[in-house]
């Protein structure tokens, strides 16, 4: 009864972060913030949802794949979303207008189009200053 | 008991299509790449539901190969986008 009752909790909250995460894929203004969104929440869906599977099974082995999963998710899910942000940023993909700070930007860090002369393509947006 | 796993499987697979519209839509190729990223953990997560709801044990292994495989084509397509390969 109570384990059954830790299950639905855990299942149900791990959906409303799945929606949080897949919202956010809709709704924010920027590849950045998507992508913030889409990692760290969806990383936290994918663990609530992994628990509530192990309490429901209890069984070791599954119990031990599941924790297999939740330890993959959080090496890869960071190192996953740092590639795909940097390789935007040095393709240029333009940050929100409402962005503060841009420290790769201030650096003075060079793009793939700054570095190429034949395009005339604008820096990314410098708003940090 | 079985019912609120189906509800979840239906949710997710709402939520599926719904990360679906960004990835056709997203302006950019980077935009387009981290809306896959976000698909196939919704995936993965429907995935570990589903053998729940069909009590068969051999989508967790799927959902393991699944992860690792998603893992490895993200990096390839960030060098790719990156233009260092």
């Amino acid at each position: 009864m109570i384990n059954e009752l830790f299950t639905i909790v855990l299942l149900l909250s791990g959906s409303i972060f799945m929606l949080l995460a897949a919202v956010g894929i809709c709704r924010m203004p920027d590849l950045y913030t998507r992508m913030h969104a889409a990692a760290k929440v969806g990383t936290i869906g994918v663990i609530l949802i992994l628990g509530a599977v192990i309490l429901s099974f209890r069984e070791l082995a599954i119990a031990t794949q599941c924790l297999l999963i939740i330890l993959f998710f959080l090496l890869t899910a960071p190192i996953g979303s740092h590639m795909i942000g940097r390789a935007a940023y040095l393709t240029g993909v333009k940050l929100w207008k409402g962005t503060r700070v841009d420290e790769w930007g201030a650096a003075g860090t060079d793009t793939l189009e700054k570095q190429s002369p034949s395009s005339a393509e604008p820096p990314p947006d410098e708003t940090a200053s | 008991m079985t019912g609120a796993w189906t509800i979840a499987l239906v949710v997710l697979a709402v939520l599926i299509l719904l990360a679906l519209v960004r990835l056709l839509r997203g302006p950019s190729v980077p935009d387009r790449v981290v809306a896959l990223d976000a698909v196939n953990t919704l995936v993965v997560a429907s995935m570990i539901i589903l053998a729940v709801v069909k009590k068969q044990v051999i989508f967790v292994d799927v959902a393991i190969v699944y992860a690792l495989l998603s893992f490895v084509g993200l990096l390839f397509i960030a060098k790719y986008l990156g233009r260092e390969m």
